[in-house]
């Protein structure tokens, strides 16, 4: 799925995506003219968490939810929106991508297939709302699990906040994750691992450093993300609709335990580099089955495991 | 966090609302929508106390321009009294285009 190539138009004709707000992302995956909000600014479904901790309230709590067609087939897209504080999950924002996912679920299984796709933008969970936070991005997590046996659940991430934290996990769970160069994945940003475990474990300055490490093309290069990117709107857009035609994965890669754990074991803490990441962890290129017996991906018995429990 | 309102009186009837910019750093919200009643109402919610003053001087003149009968709220988080002004006019430009296709100012509302 990695060898899909997306071409995107040349430099200075591209509509940069990472420069969209949250609201013109959606509407740029979707197809043309069928855009429609559900919850927007003037249902004002805002936290009631943040002005009692004299935090002025979004109309949308940072999150967009948008209906339409993608390929022509139903939709529904997540749009998280990085500069309202830092693209975080409080309840009603995560509430609504949590409601948004079921209600895709229900239709599912209702025999009406809806895509779903969420735009991650997000340094996790709001820490000023941590428990309510913490609780609706499991619930996130829950919902994706349940759809993407119905129907490819695709993560976009653009940057450049990235995605860390809980959604880092919720992100790992899609069927798919499309990424730009710029985006980034990983559990802690850079800012907390330099803070809880000094400088000599990574510098947060060192820019280079850390994409090398959690950017796009590393996460794409070790099998942790599908499709890399330009930063152009309709290429990002080309590639939702191409991770919606490769249809429900089998095994998820989450699933895929046995696998990760053995890929873990060849790694030495002391000695990893980007390079060892990309070695162990790169995706198998066949598709149905290989002889290769480093690769894990297509020993199904294991990889089916948890699905069988 | 201050709570402002203002209050300007109002010519004309504006049929659609609309919405734009966002509550990050140096930047605002605005939802702007009819009033019922022939005035122009403002609400701001502001992050930086103390510059009520600059408000007014801000709103009294936007408003001396725009008369349409509207309600607005800003959510405002740090915007300079250039952005505010810019993101009204936007607001007010969203609305003036739907007025003109004869539509609604943002196509993608629940209806």
């Amino acid at each position: 799925m990695t060898d899909q190539a997306i071409t995107a138009a040349p430099f200075v004709a591209r509509e940069s995506f990472i420069e969209l707000g949250a609201r013109e992302r959606a509407r740029a995956l979707l197809d043309p003219g069928t855009f429609r909000e559900l919850l927007g600014p003037f249902d004002r479904l805002t936290s009631p968490w943040l002005p009692l901790q004299g935090i002025v309230c979004q109309a949308d709590d940072g999150v967009v939810i948008a209906r339409g067609t993608i390929d022509g087939a139903p939709a529904v897209v997540a749009a998280i929106e990085s500069a309202f504080q830092g693209g975080s999950i409080g309840e009603v924002a995560g509430s609504k991508i949590a409601g948004a996912l079921e209600l895709a679920l229900r239709d599912c299984e209702n025999g009406r297939p809806v895509r779903p796709v969420i735009v991650f933008e997000t340094g996790g969970v709001r820490l000023q709302e941590a428990n309510l936070g913490l609780a609706v991005i499991a619930e996130i997590q829950s919902a994706i699990v349940s759809l993407r046996r119905h129907v490819p659940v695709v993560g976009v991430i653009a940057g450049m906040v990235g995605c860390f934290g809980g959604m880092s996990l919720a992100a790992a769970l899609c069927t798919r994750l499309v990424m730009t160069r710029q985006g980034r994945l990983g559990m802690n940003g850079p800012e907390v691992i330099e803070q809880e475990a000094g400088i000599d474990e990574l510098d947060a300055t060192d820019r280079l450093r850390i994409w090398q490490l959690i950017g796009g093309a590393q996460r794409v290069a070790s099998g942790f993300a599908d499709m890399l990117v330009e930063d152009d709107a309709s290429a990002i857009a080309t590639a939702v609709h191409v991770a919606f035609s490769q249809g429900v994965a089998s095994p998820h890669r989450s699933e895929a335990v046995q696998r990760y754990l053995d890929s873990l074991a060849r790694i030495d803490p002391a000695t990893v580099a980007p390079e060892a990441m990309r070695a162990v962890f790169r995706p198998c290129a066949q598709q149905d089955a290989c002889d290769d017996p480093a690769c894990g991906q297509h020993a199904a018995p294991q990889a089916n495991r948890e699905e069988s429990q | 966090m201050e709570h402002l309102t203002f209050e300007y009186p109002a010519q004309h009837v504006v049929t659609s609302r609309a919405h734009v910019g966002v509550v990050g750093s140096g930047d605002l919200e605005v939802l702007l929508w009819p009033n019922d009643a022939m005035r122009t109402q403002v609400a701001v919610q502001t992050s930086v106390d103390g510059y009520g003053h600059i408000w007014k001087s801000v709103l009294d003149r936007f408003f001396s321009r725009f008369d349409g009968a509207v309600r607005v709220e800003i959510n405002d988080f740090g915007a300079t009294p250039g952005v505010v002004s810019l993101r009204l006019a936007e607001a007010v430009e969203a609305v003036q285009a739907a007025r003109d296709a004869g539509g609604a100012a943002d196509p993608g509302a629940p209806r």
